[in-house]
C-alpha cells in the first residue's frame, strides 16, 4: 500500500492526513474528512453528483485522486452557504423552484452551476441547459433546476445594482 | 469500483518524468484522469504504477510560432477553447470543442491525454488531422516529431513507445480568409461523437477552391483524411458538385467500423450528412472573409 | 366537477388553507447544504465494508470456489460462501405476491448455493476495513464454473427444444394465464376492419441516481437488529428478514432516511440486504454495503422488455368491437414481484376506451437475464403503447384522423363510473371511478394547436424540416390498497408528531404529510415533525410504490389529524368547561371563540391525556392525543391524462428534437400542486428515455452489453423540454381527500405520443413503427429498408 501526505483546503478549512495514493478525492472527502455531501453516482464521470470546485473550477471527485489535490482549494456543497449558515442565493433559489427531489445529484448541479454564475451573471436558459448537461437528475425532469439557476442569476444582478 | 493497487509518482519536472517512464514497467501517465480513471475504476486497467504529470507545467502552454499553434500535452481543454489565440487563428478548434463533453470534464482533460487515448470517436485527434498537425514526443535520448497521419498504430495505441511522452503538437494556421467548420453527430449533447467531421478550406478571390482539408472520426482507428477529394477539389468550384465529390469519396472508404451499437451503414451516412452540412457551413464562411 | 386551471391553488381553497398551496418542501434545507443522510452517509462507529463476488455468466454451475488467497490478504475479516450462510438463510427467498397462474416458482438465494442463472448472480461476500480492499479480494477469489447453455430470447425460451434456464425447472414458463370478458369472437366475425399488428419494448431500468445499499448493525446489549436501507418498502424488508433470520420481529428495525431516488427497483426485497444483516450479527460490527453503478446495471431489476400482439375490430363507424392481445414478458431468472408488472399491463390496456370484448393470453417467461420487477409504470407504458399504437393503425388503415377515431371511443363522463371489464391487480373490478377523459384530450389538443398543424407541417417541408405529432391517453390505476397507517400524536412539549411506513425517495412526502395534518390542526409546518419509513413508528406498513402513498398514507394522516383535533377540542372544551363547538385550534393552541383569552396550549393538553396519577378522563374522552388510522381504500382509484407531442426529426440522423411537450392530467385532487408539478416533469423525462434514448442490450448469451452511463443513455437537461402541463380535478370520491396518485402518469402515455410524432415526420413513407425506444440507429435502419436513402450501399 502506497502512502502520501497531503495537504488540502476544503470549504476554506485545512488538513492534513496520509491516504493511500488510489483513493479518489470524493472517497478522502467523504471517508477521511466526513463530508458526504459529495455524492457517488456512477464513479465513472458521467452522472455528476460528485462535482466539486478544484480551484475554482468544476472537476469530478470521482475521477480525481486525493493525492492530486494536495496543495488545491476545494469547495463541495458543505462550503456554499453563508458563514453564518444561510442558503446561498442559488440554494435558495433551488428551494423556492423545488429544484431538487431526491437531492442525490443536488451537491453536483449547486457547484456545476456556482461555477457558471460565477462566470455569467446573464445566463440563457440554453447556457444554463448546457452547463448541467454534465449533471444528470432522475427526478426533477430539470425544468425546475433550470428555473432556480435563472432566478438565482436574476437575484444576483439586483444584487449588484 | 475502485482502482486496484499502484505507486503514485509525482515529478515536478520533465526530465524527471522521462527518468520513470525510461525505467518503470506496467505504468500509466495520468494526464487529466478522464479517460484513464473511469478504466482504473472499473478495473479494466490495473497499472503497478500511476505517473502524475501535472506538476510538469513546461507541457502546459498554448503559444504561437510562425504560423503554428503549438499546444502543450498538459494543456487543460477548457482553457484551449477558452484562448483567445485559438480562437483568432483556428477558429476549427474552438468550434470542435464545443461538442467535447462537459465543462467538468474539460477542466481536466488535456489535450495530450485525449490525442495519447486516441479514442477513435474523438474530436481532439479529428481537428489534429484536418490540421496537419505534427506531434512532438520525447525520450531521455532526446526529441522527435511524427505528423498525426503516423500517429495512430493501431486501435487506440499511439506510435509512443513506453520511454516516450508526449510534448505537444503543432497545428498549422490557415491564412486569414480560410473557413472551417467542425460537425458531429452524438446522441446527447457532449457524447462521444459516433461521426464527427472537420473541414478547412481557403478560396481564391474567384471563389474556387486552392486548398481544402477534410478530417473524419468516428471511421476507423485513426481520423481519415479524405486525400483523393482534396487533391482532386483544387480550383473546383465551391459548389454543390464539390460536396457531391467528397460525399463520393466517403460512399467508396472500404472500412468503416462498427460495434454493437453503431453499424457501419449508419457511419457512412453519418460521415455523408455531415461532411455535406461541414462542406456548406465552411464554404458560407470562406465567402464571407473573402467579400 | 371538472375544470381545469393551470393556476396554482385548488378551486374555492380558504385562505391560510394549507391543502392545495404550492408550499416549499421542509425537506430541502438540510438536502441543499449536503447534510442529507443517505445510506453511505450513515456515521456508524467501527462499520466494515463489503463486496460480492459475481458471476460473469449467465448460467452455470458452481463446481468450485477457492479464497485461500484473498481470505489472507490484509483488512480482509471474512468470506461468506452460501454454505457459512445460517441455515435459515440458505433457502430461496419467499416469493412477495404468489399467484396460482405461476407454474414454476424462481427466487434468489442469498448467495448462490449450485447454478448460477444471472450475470450478478452473488456467489460470496467479503467483509473489509474498506471497499478497495473487499474488491481486491474478490479479485483473488477463485470460482470455477461450468458454463450451460443459455435463454436469452424469451419467444426462442419457449420453443419444444429450448434449454432450460435453470436446471432445477423443466421449461422456461414461469406462468401463463389466460383473461377475458365479452363476447370476442362474435365482436371479430362481426367486423368491417380488423387491425393488427406486433409491438416490442426493449427493457430499460429506473436509474436513481443513488443506488442501492444497506448497512446493518447488531446492537449486542439490546439484541437489536437495525438495517438502514436505501429502499422503498421497509416493512416488507423486515418480514423478509424476520423469515430468512428467523428473528424475533420485536428485535429487529428497519430504517430508511434519505434515499436518492427509487422508481420501483428499489421496492423488492433483494438478497444483499438479507447478507449485511448476517454479516453484522456474525461479526458483531455493523457492515455496509454500498452498491457501485456496475452492479446496479446487472442486478437492480428492470423492465419494459415485451411483446405485443395485438388486433382490434372495428365496425363501419370506427368503434371498437373487440380486442385480441397475447402478450409475452420476458421476465429474466427470478420473480421477485411475481407477476404483476405484466398483469397490469395487459389489464391497463384498455385505457379510456369502451371496449366490450376482450382476450388476452398472457406469458411470462423466464430467461438468464436480469429479473424485472416494476419501474416507473409498471408495464403499463408498454400497454399504452400497444393499445395508442394499433389506434393510430386503424386511423392510417380507415383514412381517420387519430384524434377522431379516439374520440369516438371515448368513454363518457356520464357513463362513470365504469367497469372496464377486467380484474385489477387488487383483486377488484377495475372501476374506474371518475375522469373526463374526452376534455383530457380536446385540452391537450387544444394547447398543442393540433388543428393547425398540418399547415405548420406543411410550411417546414418547403424548408426540408420534417414535423410530426403525435398523441397518446392513459387511464392509470392509482392508490393501491390495503392501507399505509400513520400515527398523528401531539407531545409533551407541544409539538405534533407524523409517524407513517411510508417512505420517501424524493416526492416530499413529508412536506405533503405536514400540510395535511396541518390543515386539521391548523398550526404551521415548523411545529410538525414527520418520521417515515421506520419500522418502529408503526407496526404495519406496505411501501413507496404504485403511486399509493398520498392516497393511502396521506388519507391515513388525515383521518388520524382529524380524531386528534376532536379529541383536542373534547379535552380543552372539558377543561375550560365549556362546549366541544365552542372551540378552535390555532397555532397550537386551543381557544375558546367566546373569548381568546381562554386558552389551553397543546403541550398542556397532551400532559393531561397522557395521564395523571389519579386524574379521571371524563365520559368520551380517551387517553392521548394520538391517533392511529390505516386508511384502507375499497379499490384503487383511477387517474388520467394525454400526452401531446410536437418534434422535428432529422431524418439523415434521425436525431429528434421535441419542440412542444403537452401533458393534460388528471389526478383529482392535489395537496401540494408544486410537488405534483414536478413528478409529471420529472416521470416524463423517464418517458423520453424510454423513448429514443434507453436502451438495456444483451446478446445472446445473455451478457448484458450496456453496462455504463456512456452506453445506456439517460435523458440530459437539453433532452428534456419544459413541459406545458395542465391539471385537470377530477376528485376521487374514494377517499376522504378526494385525491389520486401523480408519480408515473409523465411516463406512462410518453413513448407513445413521441413514437407516434416520429411515424408522422416520415409518414410520407408509409413506414409504421412498432418498437420502443426507437433509437436513431432503429430508425435508420427501418427508413434504409424502406429506400429512404436512395444513394446508400446495402
Amino acid at each position: 500500500m502506497d502512502f502520501h501526505r497531503i495537504k488540502v483546503y476544503v470549504n476554506g478549512k485545512a488538513y492534513e492526513r496520509e491516504v493511500e495514493s488510489r483513493r479518489t478525492l470524493a472517497d478522502f472527502l467523504r471517508m477521511d474528512l466526513s463530508l458526504t455531501g459529495t455524492h457517488l453516482g456512477c464513479e465513472h464521470g458521467v452522472c455528476g453528483a460528485c462535482t466539486v470546485l478544484l480551484n475554482g473550477s468544476s472537476a469530478r471527485a470521482c475521477l480525481t485522486l486525493a493525492v492530486q489535490a494536495d496543495q488545491c482549494e476545494i469547495t463541495t456543497i458543505e462550503g456554499l452557504a453563508h458563514a453564518d449558515g444561510t442558503l446561498s442565493v442559488l440554494q435558495q433559489a433551488f428551494q423556492e423552484c423545488h429544484g431538487l427531489q431526491c437531492g442525490f445529484c443536488t451537491p453536483g448541479m449547486l457547484t456545476t452551476l456556482t461555477e457558471l454564475l460565477n462566470e455569467n451573471l446573464s445566463p440563457t436558459e440554453s447556457q444554463v441547459r448546457e452547463a448541467i448537461t454534465g449533471n444528470l437528475c432522475r427526478c426533477t425532469g430539470y425544468q425546475a433546476i433550470v428555473e432556480a439557476a435563472l432566478l438565482a442569476a436574476q437575484k444576483l444582478r439586483d444584487q449588484r445594482v | 469500483m475502485k482502482p486496484a493497487p499502484f505507486i503514485y509518482h509525482r515529478p515536478q519536472q520533465l526530465s524527471e518524468a522521462l527518468d520513470l517512464v525510461a525505467q518503470l514497467d506496467n505504468y500509466k501517465i495520468i494526464a487529466g484522469g478522464q479517460s484513464l480513471m473511469p478504466m482504473m475504476n472499473f478495473r479494466f486497467v490495473m497499472p503497478d504504477h500511476v505517473i502524475d504529470l501535472n506538476q510538469v507545467t513546461e507541457l502546459n502552454h498554448i503559444s504561437k510560432e510562425n504560423q503554428q499553434l503549438h499546444i502543450g500535452s498538459m494543456t487543460r481543454q477548457q482553457a484551449i477553447y477558452s484562448s483567445a489565440l485559438v480562437q483568432e487563428h483556428i477558429p476549427l478548434v474552438s468550434q470542435a470543442y464545443s461538442f467535447v463533453s462537459h465543462r467538468q470534464i474539460r477542466n481536466r482533460g488535456t489535450f495530450g491525454g485525449s490525442l495519447c487515448h486516441l479514442d477513435p470517436s474523438s474530436e481532439q485527434p479529428c481537428f489534429t488531422a484536418a490540421l496537419d498537425g505534427v506531434i512532438e514526443v520525447a525520450s531521455q535520448s532526446g526529441k522527435r516529431e511524427i505528423p498525426i497521419a503516423h500517429w495512430t498504430a493501431m486501435y487506440m495505441t499511439p506510435d509512443l513507445a513506453p520511454n516516450e511522452i508526449m510534448l505537444g503538437a503543432k497545428l498549422s494556421i490557415w491564412p486569414k480568409t480560410h473557413g472551417w467548420s467542425f460537425m458531429e453527430y452524438s446522441r446527447r449533447h457532449g457524447d462521444y461523437a459516433i461521426v464527427g467531421v472537420a473541414v478547412l478550406v481557403n478560396l481564391s478571390v474567384a471563389s474556387t477552391i486552392e486548398r481544402i482539408s477534410i478530417a473524419l472520426c468516428g471511421i476507423d482507428a485513426a481520423p481519415v483524411r479524405l486525400l483523393n477529394t482534396e487533391s482532386a477539389l483544387i480550383n473546383q468550384a465551391a459548389d454543390e458538385s464539390a460536396i457531391r465529390m467528397a460525399l463520393g469519396d466517403i460512399e467508396k472508404l472500404p472500412n468503416i467500423m462498427e460495434d454493437a451499437l453503431n453499424t457501419s451503414d449508419y457511419r457512412r451516412h453519418l460521415a455523408k450528412t455531415l461532411t455535406r452540412r461541414a462542406l456548406l457551413e465552411a464554404f458560407e464562411r470562406a465567402k464571407k472573409r473573402i467579400s | 366537477m371538472n375544470n381545469h386551471q393551470e393556476d396554482s391553488l385548488l378551486p374555492h381553497a380558504r385562505p391560510n388553507q394549507f391543502i392545495g398551496s404550492r408550499m416549499q418542501r421542509t425537506e430541502d434545507h438540510l438536502l441543499l447544504q449536503g447534510l442529507g443522510k443517505y445510506v453511505d452517509d450513515i456515521p456508524l462507529t467501527n462499520v466494515l465494508y463489503s463486496a460480492f463476488v459475481r458471476s460473469p455468466h449467465g448460467h452455470a454451475k458452481i463446481l468450485s470456489i477457492d479464497i485461500s488467497k484473498a481470505s489472507q490478504l490484509p483488512g480482509v475479516h471474512k468470506i461468506y460462501l452460501h454454505k457459512d450462510l445460517p441455515e435459515s438463510a440458505q433457502t430461496r427467498l419467499p416469493i412477495l405476491v404468489p399467484n396460482p397462474s405461476i407454474k414454476h416458482l424462481m427466487m434468489q438465494e442469498v448467495l448462490v448455493s449450485k447454478e448460477v442463472c444471472c450475470v450478478g448472480d452473488a456467489v460470496a461476500f467479503v467483509v473489509a476495513d474498506n471497499r478497495y480492499i473487499a474488491e481486491d479480494a474478490c479479485n483473488l477469489i477463485d470460482v470455477e464454473y461450468e458454463i450451460l447453455p443459455v435463454v436469452a430470447d424469451c419467444l426462442k425460451a419457449l420453443d419444444a427444444n429450448a434449454p432450460s434456464f435453470f436446471s432445477g425447472i423443466p421449461n422456461n414458463l414461469a406462468a401463463q394465464l389466460n383473461v377475458h370478458f365479452g363476447e370476442v369472437d362474435s365482436g371479430f366475425s362481426q367486423a368491417t376492419h380488423v387491425v393488427q399488428e406486433v409491438f416490442w419494448n426493449n427493457r430499460g431500468s429506473a436509474h436513481p441516481m443513488e443506488t442501492r445499499g444497506y448497512a446493518a448493525e447488531y446492537h449486542q446489549a439490546s439484541g437489536q437488529l437495525t438495517v438502514w436501507s436505501s429502499g422503498q418498502t421497509p416493512h416488507l424488508e423486515k418480514k423478509n428478514l424476520i423469515d430468512i433470520l428467523k428473528w424475533d420481529p420485536e428485535f429487529i428495525r428497519i430504517i430508511h432516511h434519505d434515499v436518492g431516488g427509487g422508481f420501483g427497483p428499489k421496492a423488492i426485497f433483494y438478497p444483499e440486504e438479507a447478507m449485511v444483516a448476517i454479516a453484522a450479527h456474525d461479526l458483531l460490527r455493523p457492515v455496509k454495503w454500498i452498491e457501485d453503478r456496475r452492479e446496479h446495471f446487472y442486478t437492480a431489476t428492470q423492465e419494459r422488455d415485451q411483446w405485443w400482439d395485438i388486433s382490434i375490430a372495428l365496425d363501419a363507424n370506427a368503434k371498437i368491437l373487440a380486442m385480441k392481445i397475447d402478450m409475452t414478458h420476458d421476465n429474466g431468472a427470478y420473480l421477485p414481484w411475481g407477476i404483476i408488472t405484466p398483469y397490469i399491463g395487459v389489464t391497463t390496456t384498455p385505457g379510456p376506451y369502451v371496449i366490450p370484448a376482450i382476450d388476452v393470453n398472457l406469458k411470462v417467461v423466464y430467461t438468464n437475464k436480469n429479473a424485472t420487477s416494476p419501474v416507473r409504470g409498471a408495464g403499463r407504458p408498454q400497454a399504452v403503447f400497444a393499445m395508442e399504437r394499433i389506434l393510430d393503425k386503424a386511423a392510417r388503415q380507415l383514412g381517420i384522423d387519430r384524434a377522431e377515431i379516439r374520440r369516438r371511443n371515448f368513454i363518457q363522463p356520464e357513463q362513470m363510473p365504469y367497469n372496464n371489464g377486467f380484474i385489477y391487480r387488487d383483486g377488484k373490478p377495475m372501476v374506474y371511478d371518475s375522469g373526463d377523459y374526452p376534455q383530457c384530450q380536446a385540452l391537450a389538443l387544444e394547447k398543442i394547436a393540433y388543428d393547425d398543424f398540418p399547415a405548420r407541417q406543411a410550411a417546414a417541408l418547403k424548408e426540408g424540416r420534417y414535423l410530426g405529432i403525435g398523441i397518446a391517453n392513459f387511464v392509470e390505476g392509482t392508490g393501491l390498497g390495503p392501507f399505509e397507517g400513520a400515527t398523528v400524536r401531539v407531545q409533551q412539549t407541544g409539538r405534533i408528531t407524523i409517524l407513517t411506513s411510508a417512505s420517501s425517495q424524493g416526492q416530499g412526502h413529508k412536506t405533503t404529510f405536514m400540510q395535511i395534518c396541518a390543515d386539521q390542526l391548523q398550526v404551521p409546518l415548523a411545529m410538525i415533525d414527520v418520521i417515515t419509513a421506520d419500522t418502529n413508528a408503526i407496526s404495519m406498513g406496505i411501501g413507496t410504490f404504485a403511486s399509493r402513498v398520498t392516497v393511502n398514507a396521506g388519507n391515513s394522516v388525515f383521518l388520524a389529524s382529524q380524531k386528534v383535533a376532536e379529541k383536542i377540542k373534547g379535552l380543552a372544551a372539558f377543561l375550560m368547561q365549556t362546549r366541544v363547538d365552542n372551540i378552535q385550534l390555532l397555532d397550537g393552541y386551543a381557544i375558546t371563540i367566546e373569548d381568546s383569552s381562554k386558552k389551553k396550549s397543546f403541550a398542556d393538553l397532551a400532559r393531561v391525556s397522557q395521564g395523571m396519577p389519579g386524574f379521571s378522563f371524563p365520559e368520551g374522552v380517551t387517553n392521548g392525543l394520538e391517533s392511529t388510522e390505516y386508511f384502507s381504500p375499497a379499490q384503487s382509484t383511477y387517474c388520467n391524462g394525454t400526452a401531446a407531442v410536437e418534434l422535428e426529426l432529422d431524418r439523415d440522423t434521425c436525431q429528434i428534437n421535441i419542440l412542444k411537450y403537452v401533458m393534460t392530467h388528471d389526478s383529482g385532487n392535489l395537496i401540494n400542486p408544486l410537488l405534483v408539478d414536478g413528478q409529471v416533469q420529472g416521470s416524463i423525462a423517464h418517458g423520453i428515455g424510454n423513448s429514443t434514448l434507453e436502451d438495456m442490450q444483451y446478446d445472446d448469451q445473455a451478457q448484458p452489453i450496456t453496462t455504463n452511463f456512456g452506453e445506456y443513455l439517460l435523458p440530459m437537461a437539453t433532452d428534456v423540454p419544459k413541459v406545458q402541463m395542465y391539471h385537470l380535478f377530477s376528485p376521487s370520491p374514494l377517499n376522504p381527500l378526494g385525491v389520486k396518485g401523480a408519480g408515473e402518469g409523465g411516463t406512462i402515455p410518453a413513448a407513445a405520443a413521441i413514437v407516434a410524432a416520429i411515424e408522422d415526420a416520415i409518414s410520407d413513407t408509409g413506414i409504421f413503427l412498432t418498437q420502443a425506444p426507437m433509437t436513431p440507429p432503429r430508425l435508420f435502419e427501418i427508413l434504409k429498408k424502406a429506400g429512404a436513402y436512395p444513394t446508400s450501399t446495402s
